[in-house]
C-alpha cells in the first residue's frame, strides 16, 4: 500500500493561486493527452487543415487567381482564419461532452480551483489552435507561400489568431454550457460558422460580390480579422484592420466572458 | 463525530418540479445509508447537494461535520463521488484517468502513479490500465469510476445507483467492494432502485418518493413494515384450488390473491409462514406444484407505503426467489 495521507492536511477553504495553476495545467494536460487515444481528434487538428489548404489551393486556385501559387498567397490567411474559428467550437463540444458524461461533476466534486476545468480546457484548445496554424503555415511555406512581412509578421499573425480565438472561446463556452448535446453544438458550428466565414474576405476579394453582399462582408468581423492576418502574413497596410479586429475581439470577450462565466458558475 | 452525513429539510426545485420537498437524512459514521426510490424520486438531486454540486433552496446539510454550502471546499476534500453515469474520460487510459485525479488532489506524479496502480490492481483493472477507457465494458467502467472516487481516500463516499445496468456478476463484485470500504471505516451513501441492494448493503434505509422520505429504518424494520415477503403457491391439481386457498388464508390470516395464471399469493410476515403452510398442506394431503417465497419488489414496497403503484422503472424489479 502506498502511504498517501491526504486527509491529514487541513483542507484549505480557498485554493491558492499556485495550486490553481497546477490544477489548470493538469486539466490542460488531460485535454492534450486525449489526442493520443483519439485519432478523430488528430484528424480535426491536422488532417482537416491540411486538406482544406490543399483543396482550396489546387481546386480553386487556378480559376480564382490565374495560378495556384498566386491564390495560395492570397488565401492562406483566410484558410487559417476559417480553420481557427471553426476550432474555437471544439471548446463547446468538449465542455458539453464533459457535462453530459458526468466528468464535469466529478471534477467539480474535487477540492480544486473552481476555474480550473474551464481554464484547462481553454488553454489546451488554444495550444491545439497554435498547432493547427503552425501546420498550415509550414505546409503553405513548403508549397510556395512567401511571408511578405517576415518572421515578425508570422508571429504577429499567430498571436492575433490566438487572441481572437480566446475572445471567441467564451461564446463557445457559453454554447457548451447551454447546449443539450455535443451533436447540437457541431450542427450549430456548421450552420453558423460556414456562412460567417465564407461571407468575408477570406477566399475572394469582396469587390467581385454583389452590392448587398459587399455591405455585409464589410461589417463581418471575420473580414476584419482576415484583412489583419493577411496584412501580417503578406505585408501591406495593417493599422485599420488590426484595430478593427482587436476591437471585435474585445467586444466579443466583453459580452461573452461574463455570460459564459455566469453559466459556468450557475453549474458550480 | 457521530454522524458523517446529516441533512435536514432539504428542498430543491427545478422550475415547477419539486425535486426535494423537505428531505432529512442521517448516516452514522462508518455505516451505509441506502437511499431507495424509483426513477425521479430525487435521489440524484440529494446526492448532488450533499456532494456540493448543487445548492439547496432550503434546509441544510453537513458532511463530515462541515456545511455543504459554507464549507463546500472542505467538504470536497473529504468526499468521493461516483455519479449515476460512469464519469470517466473515455479518451484517457484507465491509468491516466486515475493519475489525473491524483495530480488534481495534489499528489506528486510518482505518488499519483503509484496510487493509480494500486487502485487498478484492487479493481482487477491492471491489464486494462493502458487502454483507453472508451474500450472498457460497462462493468469495467463502473469499477474505474469507483476507483477514481477513491484516489483521495475519502472518508465519505457517495454512490449514485452504482449498479444500475450491471449484470448480476458485476453487481456482486461491486457489493463486495462497498463492504470492503465500510470495513475500512468509510461512510457510504448509496442510492438504488433495488430493494435487494439496499437490503444487502445498507445499515439504514431511507425510502424516498416524490422528493420526500416516506419510510426509514433498518432493512428488517422496513421489510416488516411493508410485509417483507410474499408467499406464492400454485396447486399441482387445479381442482384443489379452493382447499389450498383456505389453507393459505388460515395460516396467513389474509385472503390470498389469485393471479390470472392460477398463482395464489399472500404476504408472509415472518419465517414461520412457509413451514406452517407446508405442514398444513401435507396434513390435508394437498400438493403444491410450485411454492416460493419472494422478496417484496420495490413496486410492492411502494404500493404498501404510498398506496399507489409507481410508474414502471426502466429496469425490471429484482425478486428474491427462494425455491422450495
Ligand atoms: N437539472 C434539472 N432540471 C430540471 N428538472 C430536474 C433536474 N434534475 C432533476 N430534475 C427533476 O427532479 C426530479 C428528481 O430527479 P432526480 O433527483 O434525478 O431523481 P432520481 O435520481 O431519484 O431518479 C425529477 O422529476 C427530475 O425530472
Ligand atoms: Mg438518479
Amino acid at each position: 500500500m502506498a502511504t498517501v495521507t491526504l486527509r491529514a492536511q487541513a483542507p484549505a477553504r480557498r485554493v491558492g493561486l499556485l495550486a490553481g495553476l497546477e490544477h489548470t495545467a493538469t486539466l490542460a494536460w488531460r485535454n492534450l493527452v486525449q489526442i493520443k487515444h483519439n485519432p478523430m481528434e488528430l484528424m480535426d487538428l491536422s488532417i482537416q487543415p491540411v486538406m482544406f489548404l490543399l483543396l482550396f489551393t489546387y481546386v480553386f486556385g487556378g480559376q480564382m487567381s490565374g495560378s495556384t501559387h498566386a491564390y495560395l498567397q492570397f488565401a492562406l490567411a483566410g484558410i487559417i482564419v476559417q480553420n481557427g474559428l471553426f476550432a474555437t467550437l471544439n471548446t463547446a463540444v468538449g465542455l458539453n461532452n464533459d457535462i453530459q458524461k458526468g466528468v464535469f461533476d466529478r471534477l467539480r466534486s474535487l477540492p480544486i480551483a473552481r476555474s480550473a476545468p474551464l481554464a484547462g480546457r481553454v488553454a489546451a484548445d488554444l495550444l491545439k489552435q497554435v498547432w493547427s496554424m503552425a501546420l498550415m503555415l509550414g505546409l503553405g511555406l513548403a508549397l510556395g507561400f512567401r511571408p511578405g512581412a517576415g518572421v515578425l509578421g508570422v508571429l504577429g499573425a499567430t498571436l492575433l489568431m490566438v487572441v481572437f480565438a480566446l475572445a471567441m472561446s467564451w461564446l463557445s463556452v457559453l454554447i457548451g454550457m447551454l447546449a443539450s448535446s455535443p451533436e447540437k453544438v457541431q450542427m450549430m458550428a456548421f450552420v453558423v460558422m460556414f456562412p460567417l466565414t465564407f461571407s468575408s474576405s477570406a477566399f475572394v476579394s469582396p469587390a467581385t460580390m454583389p452590392g448587398w453582399m459587399q455591405a455585409w462582408v464589410k461589417v463581418n468581423p471575420v473580414t476584419a480579422l482576415v484583412d489583419a492576418m493577411r496584412a501580417l502574413l503578406n505585408g501591406g497596410p495593417l493599422a485599420a484592420s488590426l484595430t478593427h479586429s482587436l476591437l471585435w475581439a474585445a467586444a466579443l470577450a466583453a459580452v461573452f466572458f461574463p455570460l459564459a462565466l455566469r453559466a459556468y458558475q450557475g453549474r458550480a | 463525530m457521530e454522524f458523517a452525513i446529516r441533512a435536514e429539510g432539504l428542498v430543491k426545485t427545478f422550475g415547477t418540479t419539486r425535486a426535494l420537498d423537505g428531505v432529512d437524512l442521517v448516516a452514522r459514521t462508518g455505516t451505509v445509508l441506502g437511499v431507495l426510490g424509483p426513477n425521479g424520486a430525487g435521489k440524484t438531486t440529494a446526492v448532488r447537494i450533499l456532494a456540493t454540486l448543487l445548492r439547496p433552496d432550503g434546509g441544510r446539510a453537513q458532511v463530515g461535520g462541515l456545511d455543504v454550502v459554507r464549507d463546500a471546499g472542505a467538504v470536497r476534500a473529504a468526499i468521493g463521488l461516483t455519479g449515476q453515469y460512469a464519469a470517466v474520460d473515455e479518451m484517457l487510459t484507465g491509468t491516466e484517468n486515475l493519475v489525473m485525479i491524483g495530480r488534481l488532489l495534489g499528489l506528486p506524479r510518482p505518488a499519483a502513479k503509484a496510487r493509480a496502480a494500486e487502485l487498478l490492481a484492487g479493481f482487477s483493472l491492471t491489464d486494462a490500465g493502458g487502454r483507453a477507457a472508451g474500450t472498457y465494458s460497462g462493468g469495467m467502467r463502473r469499477r474505474l469510476d469507483l476507483a477514481a472516487s477513491l484516489v483521495g481516500r475519502p472518508g465519505v463516499l457517495f454512490l449514485d445507483e452504482p449498479t444500475t445496468g450491471l449484470d448480476p456478476h458485476s453487481r456482486g463484485e461491486l457489493w463486495d467492494v462497498v463492504r470492503g470500504l465500510v470495513a475500512d471505516g468509510v461512510t457510504v451513501l448509496l442510492t438504488t432502485q433495488y430493494l435487494e441492494e439496499a437490503d444487502q448493503l445498507a445499515d439504514e434505509i431511507a425510502v424516498i418518493d416524490h422528493g420526500r422520505v416516506i419510510a426509514g429504518g433498518t432493512p428488517d424494520q422496513l421489510k416488516a413494515q411493508v410485509g417483507g415477503q410474499t408467499l406464492e403457491l400454485r396447486p399441482a391439481r387445479p381442482a384443489e384450488l379452493p382447499q389450498v386457498r383456505a389453507v393459505l388464508a388460515a395460516v396467513s390470516g389474509r385472503e390470498p390473491e389469485l393471479s390470472p395464471t392460477g398463482l395464489l399469493s399472500v404476504p408472509a410476515r415472518d419465517d414461520s409462514v412457509m413451514p406452517a403452510v407446508v405442514a398444513r398442506l401435507t396434513d390435508a394431503g394437498l400438493v403444491a406444484g410450485e411454492l416460493a417465497l419472494r422478496g417484496s419488489s420495490l413496486d410492492e414496497v411502494f404500493l404498501t407505503l404510498t398506496g399507489h403503484r409507481e410508474p414502471a422503472t426502466d429496469e425490471p424489479n429484482d425478486t428474491m426467489k427462494v425455491g422450495v
